[in-house]
């Protein structure tokens, strides 16, 4: 692979409360890589995601996307590096005095080239396309919703159609399928492999589930406790499209029960030390 | 009778309290036997306010009309500047002391102010009730912009979305419910600072009439007066609160939207 889409090189992140979030965190990641970060809660692996979003300023270090340095200093507007962006958050943040089709139609309205045809287009071709992501998800008939009408695990189905709507080159999802059941959730990682494997965005995905990051990711990082840092990088071998049977077999425990060992051993040096 | 829905059995109660009011007036009035000097009968007063009808309806035009260009005025400027001071945190805390400061000042005192200024006549009316309303809007969209979560701006930072692109989507909407909340505030101070400047200088309006039927001890007028500020304060309430419920809807959840 030529020069990586994103770069961290020795990352350092201290909370205005004093808390150091991440120590000399290096992580770097080529296009079209799926990329899973585990490891103990308060491990730093959502700071991570709000860096390379642009949402946070490294205290030291550099988050290179896309060529460009992220947050540096100097720079005004949080994300400029000109990669289109897909971004779902733990808690899914609909907009509350939008239909659940327009919360899912916000990324057209703001990022070019489709912004420019927003008017134009939002109650056709724009509309078409959020109810047909929001079928996909199990949403149909909800479009006209407002968003206190939904479920949680609704509400983070439409957020994960609102990560995609605009085809972004680089997806940010945070836990998008943590409220979810499990049924739905094997669904959504079907749903999830198949666009990353016809459109092969970049994925960066912060994950509880080990299962989950074993059957989705090329990379699983393994992150230390607090103040995070990666220490161990594996590669997951499995074919794909993998589906859920694969995910019962031994080779794939085998893998899950590693990375639980591993950050069980994280976890316990985090309270020692 | 026991078939009323609630909300019909509510609306009933409230006539009916109305009415009582009215009639106990009435009767206080015929059994104390109190003078229409001090006091005079809502029969009275209704007389009044039908005969003088033609009399009184040019001025209560000039008072509706004096008012809704005060208030037009006053929500405006109250915008503008609630934007400005709300959507920057340092504006907001610098401007804040200023800004109570100015509304803690009695609106009476100004009108002297504005008479020197433009004369007597519909301008001063114009101006205090356009002040005297300017102030919760501004503290509204400003508490209301300022109080706007970070996680929603996100939605759009990440998307690389400008400052006016989040202000306009996500801060503005966002401080709709408290627009509105002022603005069912701001229409009746716009009549307490129309009325106010009406009875100090002008030779038009409700507040007028009253001043100069009081000086003519035609108390049954001073009351027709009240009666028709009353009216007018409750219609335009209602009519925001109309248009609150219309534009903010999300924000009173529950109840019969979340039916739909």
């Amino acid at each position: 692979m030529s020069t990586p889409l994103i770069e961290l090189t020795s990352v350092r992140l201290q909370y205005a409360n004093g808390t150091v979030a991440l120590e000399s965190t290096d992580l770097s990641i080529a296009q079209g890589d799926f990329v899973a970060l585990v490891g103990p809660s308060g491990c730093g692996k959502s700071t991570i995601l709000k860096l390379v979003a642009g949402l946070l300023r490294p205290s030291a270090g550099a988050v290179v996307v896309g060529g460009r340095e992220v947050g540096a200093a100097g720079q005004r507007d949080a994300f400029a590096s000109g990669i289109r962006l897909g971004l779902a958050f733990q808690n899914p943040t609909m907009l509350p005095w939008l239909s659940i089709r327009e919360n899912v139609m916000i990324p057209l309205k703001i990022v070019e080239p489709f912004r420019k045809d927003y008017a134009r287009k939002k109650k056709g071709e724009f509309a078409d396309r959020a109810d047909a992501l929001l079928a996909q998800v199990g949403l149909k008939g909800f479009a006209d919703k407002r968003p206190w009408q939904l479920s949680g695990g609704m509400l983070q189905r439409a957020s994960l159609c609102r990560a995609l709507i605009h085809e972004p080159q680089l997806l940010l999802l945070d836990e998008p399928f943590g409220a979810l059941d499990q049924f739905t959730r094997e669904e959504l990682w079907d749903i999830m492999q198949d666009l990353w494997i016809k459109t092969r965005p970049t994925v960066l995905l912060v994950t509880h589930d080990l299962r989950e990051s074993a059957y989705l990711a090329t990379r699983i990082c393994v992150m230390s406790s607090r103040p995070g840092r990666i220490i161990e990088d594996c590669p997951v071998p499995f074919e794909r499209p993998r589906n859920v049977a694969m995910s019962y077999a031994s080779e794939f425990s085998e893998l899950v029960q590693q990375l639980r060992m591993r950050i069980a051993h994280a976890r316990s040096e985090g309270v020692t030390a | 009778m026991n078939k009323l829905s609630p909300a019909a059995q509510q609306n009933l109660l409230s006539l009916m309290t109305l009415l009582g009011f009215f009639a106990l007036w009435e009767l206080a009035c015929v059994a104390f036997s109190i003078s229409s000097l001090i006091l005079p009968k809502p029969s009275q007063i209704a007389t009044v306010l039908i005969t003088k009808m033609p009399l009184l309806w040019p001025h209560t035009a000039q008072t509706l009309y004096t008012t809704l260009v005060g208030f037009g005025c006053g929500v405006t400027v109250g915008i503008v500047l609630g934007m400005l001071i709300g959507s920057s945190k340092l504006a907001y805390n610098v401007a804040y002391p200023l800004l109570v400061g100015f509304s803690s000042i009695p609106k009476v005192a100004v009108v002297p102010i504005f008479v020197v200024w433009f004369g007597a006549g519909t301008v001063p009316a114009i101006l205090t009730s356009a002040v005297i309303s300017i102030f919760p809007v501004v503290v509204n969209v400003a508490t209301g912009l300022a109080s706007t979560e970070p996680e929603l701006e996100d939605v759009l930072k990440v998307l690389g979305a400008s400052k006016r692109d989040v202000l306009w989507n996500v801060g503005l909407p966002r401080a709709m419910p408290y627009l509105f909340a002022s603005l069912k505030i701001a229409i009746t101070l716009a009549f307490v600072g129309t009325v106010l400047s009406e009875t100090v200088a002008a030779n038009r309006g409700i507040g007028n009439v009253m001043m100069i039927a009081s000086g003519n001890f035609d108390v049954p007028l001073v009351f027709a007066g009240l009666f028709i500020l009353a009216g007018l304060g409750i219609s335009l309430y209602a009519v925001s609160s109309l248009v609150e419920r219309r534009m903010t809807g999300w924000s009173q959840r529950k109840t019969e939207m979340a039916m739909v």
